[in-house]
């Protein structure tokens, strides 16, 4: 019954729908991002780029996505 | 005359001037306002992915990674905790071990919260990052951080974003005397003869952003950023005269007609 309930991941600090578990390289190209241009935490672990491929997103996740932005 | 290298954590430059990416119109502005500041070295802030706006171009498309050394900033942490978070995250990115750290103590002022800027460059040293500490400029702090590990130290001129110029200059004297790192000025200069001036002191190298991306014309004023600083480091290396009260002519006392 579990699987039919829709659930989520919290990204950037808001919800965000997720119907199954996604490894992490789906997760970025669905967003259209390149993982020569962003860091992703998981949970405050960071996740190396040479694991993004065997990594999962699961339902509850805290996932953190960052890049570089215009600063001093 | 040849200048002398300028090092940083092992990776050589040449232009002593580090700007800032910040408060700029758009990318292609900032891209023209860093090309015409030759600086080597760039600093970026580092924040979350806006998911909502997902086709926004991204600011290392401007700024080539293979062309600059980016500098990730520690801006907007108050705690040592997020700073050495955000410096985590940034090497992630791939541009190297270079972070310059800021641990805000005050957001009035934007004065770094000393202590847990030292806890921090402790920690990031210790991981294998070239820490870049923006501090104030308390010369017993610039030592510290210097005994620790940190490949620079980057004593403000005064407030982050006032363009006041450099308000202690005894102080930034007694830092430079002190170091045996790179000195970079960072933070407070308000236009070009401030960044001559901190150059004429021995700094090695003078960090802004304001002061470009604020002026009226941020491409003319990279350029005379450039300029002053590349004037001002060679005044130093030229050796000015001593500050004399009096008079000395300049032209023969002898041969006067009559």
């Amino acid at each position: 019954m579990l699987d039919s309930i829709a659930t989520s991941i919290t990204l950037n600090g808001d919800p965000y729908p997720l119907d199954a578990d996604l490894p992490l390289t789906a997760l970025l190209e669905r967003l259209n991002m390149r993982r020569t241009r962003v860091a992703v935490e998981i949970n405050h672990q960071i996740v190396p780029r040479a694991r993004y491929d065997e990594t999962t997103v699961r339902a509850g996740d805290h996932v953190e996505i960052i890049n570089f932005v215009g600063g001093g | 005359m040849q200048d002398t290298s300028f090092q940083l954590g092992g990776i050589e430059f040449h232009s002593r001037l580090i700007v800032g990416t910040g408060k700029y119109r758009d990318f292609a502005e900032t891209k023209a306002a860093v090309e015409a500041s030759g600086a080597e070295i760039v600093t970026v802030a580092v924040r979350r992915v806006n998911i909502t706006d997902r086709g926004k171009e991204n600011l290392l498309d401007y700024l080539d990674p293979k062309r600059y050394q980016i500098l990730p900033n520690t801006a907007g942490c108050f705690t040592a905790d997020e700073a050495i978070r955000t410096c985590r995250l940034a090497r992630e990115v791939g541009v190297g071990e270079l972070v310059k750290l800021e641990v805000i103590g005050d957001n009035r002022t934007l004065f770094p919260d000393v202590a847990a800027t030292i806890e921090a460059a402790r920690v990031l040293v210790k991981e294998g990052f070239k820490v870049m500490p923006y501090v104030t400029d308390d010369p017993v702090t610039c030592l510290r951080l210097q005994e620790i590990g940190c490949v620079a130290v980057m004593p403000l001129a005064a407030p982050i974003g006032s363009g006041l110029g450099i308000r202690n200059p005894f102080n930034l004297a007694i830092i430079i005397e002190q170091a045996k790192v790179p000195v970079i000025v960072d933070a407070g200069v308000g236009t070009a003869s401030d960044a001559a001036e901190a150059m004429e002191f021995g700094c090695d190298g003078v960090l802004m952003n304001t002061a470009i991306a604020g002026a009226k014309d941020p491409i003319a004023m990279a350029r005379a950023m450039k300029l002053a600083v590349e004037a001002g480091r060679l005044a130093y290396r030229a050796g000015r005269i001593e500050r004399k009260l009096y008079a000395t002519a300049s032209s023969p006392l002898t041969g006067l007609i009559g």
